[in-house]
């Protein structure tokens, strides 16, 4: 039977039993207005649903019975005895047709027009006159109750049946339709079989039963855990029947909360209609996966994120068609949700293939938000600059439209979405399209959690955020490593930034598990991936989550807390609560970030590092090219002048640097050297091994706040600190030839006017920090820029230089760009630009030369750049 | 709880009485949940340092109040463990762990007196009045203001 035709009966029969009630009710309390009220409605409600579904003769009875309501209730007619058996009676013509109707899906032929005018007639002059015609009984109803085993009534017993009706003083005046009635008798006398299928219950009935379900659950866990330390008991087998009964029962439950995902979809299709006409826009709805149940209460709770979010691909995310069309798009933009199961979740996706999310725009409007100074919104990744939009009063809209951009919203949508214990995260391409995943758990009642232990004391952490575990220490492959104490751990060519439950929430130092071992619950947050570092694992369970009593809802650091398998109270920790209190999710989330930005390709250009060892820490790199050669010397052979070690080397002495003051140079055999050569001056970096030398798209991931560093990054799979060179040539040089002059070496190596201003402008910190050092011991006074933007702002606050030397690939302006914007500046016309790429291919020296590049360089060759810009400022000069 | 309290200005009210170093207290009959021995807890890091952790009273989770160290007194020696009232609060039960609680006491009307002036104030914060009995004193505790956390690390 079609679900629309089984609801209809199905409510239609449960309406029909309590308007029996109703009326019986109205006909003690006549002037009962809300009574009457009821009445009317609940027909209403049956007259709209039949006419909706195709059923005339249905609709035709409850209509006429509606009239007589209708006035009654404006007053017109009063309630009179037999007003409401006339209505009765109309209402048993409406169940033995609907009884028919189950039967056969279709309604019987025939009508009901003797019913129908003495309706009509009632309505008119307020009595009811005697039926016109002989009774007419369902036709069509007669045949298929005998198949049913019901007989219709013989005309012959009408009479009896005049009699039961006429035993109530009230019926007399109808006696006369009786005959009418006598078929409805058949029909009472069973219930509507389709309406016994289908119950409707309340959903606090729903709710109620699920809790005790949890309870239930709960127990049994219990009761499992005292059975895993007794063996061989008589309530092994019992035990067992009772875990599959609560399991089934718990699923079975569970099933009646289930609902399809669509029914939350199922008022988008009319919203991106309204709002294509709104937006003059064209947009197309798909809709995948929309028959992915789950849990009635996750449902109403992602109605609105979901709504809010597909407004915003409309308003915000689709372009208008003519700018689709510009952009070799077709007019007609694509939200596409998707929804499927995935491991005890459900992913929600919303994506359009709109414009993506404008970076330079949300980065500008974090600054003005004060959200961000604007050096630091340029050092954030692009992820990190998408997290903004999940800021309250955030929006880059241009215009507030009656749609959105109102900047009241995301924020919202992150904070329903997370309370429910879900995550969203996003995904974004310029140009291509922007992505929402939103994963939440399936229901909401019971949660699976992994429990852990930390200094003696057991957590349970939520299973939906934690992404895979790590058992680091003795005999494993994954070792933590620390930067500046900060624990790491190398995780697949990542840095994975790690926190200590015992640090995070204060534990007692003394009960801190005296194991090499650790475990790294490897947990994500939004895109914020991270480690929680424990003494211990245990095995996940299934728990009810319990609000944390009222005076400790300041500890964020907590979800709730439940009671285990074992009858221990524990609590369950938020990993939100902990992403946000290890540093911040929005600080920490480079590490994902600068996996996002690296494959976009907009950084970490090749370079060859040599890597090499010193001390016990991590191993360190510095980029060969700023290295002259490599020597060993004899440990002998170095003396002291001054305190410091130096060595003879090449008719000179060499200054001696090492990494760490207390690093004692080898007083025998041989001891590796790095020589970092300027001109006739040259300096030797102590160090204890040349490790390899590797080339690497090199990505500064955490920045070092230590002189001597510039940061740390992934070199051949490991957690490699890449050194300032510049550092230990200041360290060296000021002390040592302090007193020579600086910049007057005639040595073979070219050297740049002193005092020659230069402007370095190159996107990556890494490159800057590299190229500042390397040319302030040049000689020339340099002035960095991290973009084209900033650049040219110097340019008009009437800064000038001397040479401009460029980055071609950056974000924004680019290094073409950039070049022609100087070139057609008045106060910058003339000045010298050299362009350091690695993009050195014909073409693009071509088109470097064409947009006036004075000269182009590949990046790295600090010989050729040293010489270049040596050329170029004597030639300007 | 103030309507007990109010009653007890008229006839006798019942008191379950308790000892913390030594000093008599008191509270409602009819606030008291249940009367506890030694219980496992679980301790709730980060939490104020009055709250001694949660424990699991026959499926409810219950939170764990030390009275000694919301009354700024030292802390029990190891080798009293104390023993608990559990008390609701708003629909929550806490359990206050006390050194001993002792029997229910029916106290006269006229013994009750306010707070003295002298009183520790944040004593005099929790405590609903005095009862004065036979050889020493009975501390009222008024477990709204017990629970009250925020004003006691204000105090």
């Amino acid at each position: 039977m079609d679900d629309l035709l089984r609801e209809f009966l199905t409510e239609t029969s449960e309406s029909l039993a309590l308007l029996d009630l109703e009326l019986v009710r109205l006909e003690q309390n006549p002037n009962d207005p809300a009574l009457l009220g009821n009445i009317f409605r609940i027909v209403h409600t049956i007259k709209g649903t039949c006419g909706f579904l195709g059923l005339p003769r249905l609709e035709a009875v409850a209509h006429a019975s509606e009239n007589v309501l209708g006035k009654v209730r404006d007053g017109e007619l009063v309630v009179t005895p037999d007003a409401v058996t006339l209505i009765l009676e109309s209402l048993d013509r409406i169940k033995n047709l609907l009884s028919v109707l189950e039967q056969t899906e279709t309604e019987p032929a025939g009508e009901d027009k003797d019913l129908i005018k003495r309706l009509n007639a009632f309505a008119e002059a307020g009595s009811v006159p005697a039926p016109v015609a002989a009774p007419a009984p369902v036709p069509a109803a007669a045949p298929v109750e005998d198949d049913m085993g019901f007989t219709p009534v013989p005309a012959a017993d009408t009479g009896k049946n005049m009699q039961i009706a006429a035993e109530e003083p009230v019926a007399e005046p109808v006696a006369a339709a009786a005959p009418a009635a006598a078929t409805s008798f058949a029909a009472e006398t069973r219930d509507s079989a389709v309406a016994a299928q289908s119950i409707r219950v309340g959903v606090d009935v729903l709710e109620n039963l699920m809790t005790m379900v949890s309870e239930l659950v709960l127990t049994r866990n219990q009761l499992l855990q005292i059975m895993r330390s007794q063996k061989d008991t008589d309530f092994v087998t019992p035990l067992q029947r009772l875990n599959h009964v609560t399991s089934e029962l718990q699923e079975g439950v569970m099933k009646t909360r289930m609902q399809p995902i669509g029914n939350a979809w199922a008022k988008l299709p009319r919203l991106v209609r309204d709002l294509s006409h709104e937006l003059n826009k064209k947009i197309d709805l798909q809709m995948l996966g929309a028959e992915t149940e789950l849990d009635r209460q996750v449902l109403e709770l992602i109605k609105d994120p979901l709504t809010h979010l597909v407004r915003n691909c409309a308003d915000h995310g689709l372009e208008v068609p003519a700018d689709r069309r510009a952009a070799g798009k077709a007019e007609t933009g694509r939200i596409t949700l998707n929804a499927f199961h995935e491991g005890g979740h459900i992913v929600i996706e919303i994506s359009d293939d709109g414009k993506g999310l404008p970076l330079d725009k949300i980065r500008a409007k974090a600054v003005a938000n004060k959200l961000a100074s604007e050096s630091e919104a340029a050092a954030l990744s692009d992820q990190q600059v998408m997290q903004f939009i999940f800021k309250a009063g955030f929006s880059t809209a241009a215009q507030v439209t009656s749609v959105s951009g109102r900047g009241v919203g995301m924020d919202v949508v992150r904070t329903n979405i997370e309370k429910i214990g879900g995550t969203v995260e996003l995904k974004s391409q310029l140009g291509k399209g922007t992505a929402f995943v939103i994963k939440i758990p399936l229901t909401l009642a019971i949660v699976s959690a992994l429990i852990v232990e930390a200094s003696g004391e057991r957590f349970a952490i939520p299973q939906i955020s934690v992404l895979e575990l790590v058992r680091a220490g003795a005999g494993s492959e994954s070792k933590i490593e620390r930067i500046n104490d900060a624990p790491f751990l190398r995780l697949r060519n990542r840095i994975l930034p790690l926190v200590s439950l015992h640090d995070l929430l204060g534990l007692d130092a003394a009960k801190k598990a005296n194991s090499t071992e650790t475990f790294i619950v490897v947990t994500q947050v939004g895109n914020y991936t991270f480690g929680i570092m424990v003494d211990r694992v245990f095995d996940t369970e299934e728990i009810v989550v319990k609000p944390v009593a009222p005076i400790l809802r300041d500890v964020g650091m907590f979800a709730g807390n439940t009671i285990l398998g074992d009858g221990s109270v524990i609590m369950i920790l938020d990993p939100n609560g902990i992403a946000a209190a290890s540093g911040g999710a929005a600080n920490a989330e480079s590490a994902h970030g600068a996996e996002t930005a690296s494959q976009a390709g907009l950084d970490g250009e090749r370079v060859t590092l040599l890597v090499f060892r010193t001390g016990q820490s991590a191993p360190k790199a510095v980029p060969l090219a700023l290295i002259a050669r490599l020597e060993e010397v004899d440990g002998k052979s170095i003396e002291y002048g001054d305190g410091r070690p130096v060595v003879q080397y090449r008719g000179r002495l060499m200054p001696l640097v090492t990494m760490d003051k207390s690093y004692e140079a080898k007083r025998e055999g041989r001891q590796p050297v790095l020589v970092f050569a300027d001109g006739v001056r040259s300096m030797g970096l102590l160090v204890d091994e040349i490790v390899d030398i590797v080339e690497e798209r090199l990505k500064i991931e955490l920045a070092a706040d230590r002189p001597g560093y510039v940061g740390s990054a992934i070199v051949a799979g490991k957690s490699t600190d890449i050194i300032d060179t510049g550092h230990y040539l200041t360290q060296a040089y000021p002390d040592w030839f302090g007193a020579m002059d600086r910049h007057g070496g005639n040595g073979a190596s070219p050297k740049g006017d002193p005092g020659k201003k230069l402007l370095l402008v190159d996107d990556s910190p890494f490159f800057r920090n590299l190229l500042a050092p390397l040319l302030s011991t040049a000689g020339y006074e340099v002035t960095t820029a991290e973009s084209a933007d900033q650049a040219l702002g110097l340019c008009d606050a009437g800064k000038d230089f001397d040479v401009i030397v460029s980055d071609i690939e950056m974000p924004g302006m680019d290094g073409f760009a950039f070049c022609e914007a100087v070139r057609s500046n008045a106060r910058w016309q003339e000045t010298p630009l050299v362009a350091l790429t690695s993009r050195t291919a014909p073409a693009d020296i071509d088109r470097g030369r064409r947009v006036g590049f004075t000269d182009y360089i590949a990046k790295l060759d600090r010989e050729a750049l040293l010489r270049t810009l040596s050329e170029t400022t004597r030639g300007a000069a | 709880m103030n309507d007990k309290l109010t009653h007890a200005a008229g006839a006798a009210s019942d008191f379950v009485t308790m000892t913390i170093a030594d000093q008599l207290f008191g509270i409602p009959v009819l606030a008291v949940q249940d009367v506890l021995g030694p219980q496992r807890i679980t301790r709730i890091p980060l939490a104020p340092r009055e709250v001694a952790g949660a424990l699991n009273l026959r499926g409810r989770i219950v939170t764990a109040i030390d009275v000694r160290s919301r009354l700024n007194l030292p802390a029990r020696t190891a080798d009293s463990q104390g023993m608990s009232v559990v008390v609701d609060h708003k629909g929550e039960l806490y359990s206050l762990i006390v050194d001993a609680v002792g029997e229910v006491m029916s106290l006269p009307a006229d013994a009750f007196e306010r707070n003295p002036a002298t009183l520790d104030p944040r004593w005099r914060e929790v405590s609903g009045g005095i009862y004065r009995l036979q050889g020493k004193l009975l501390v009222v505790l008024e477990v709204e203001r017990l629970l009250n956390m925020r004003r006691a690390e204000a105090a």
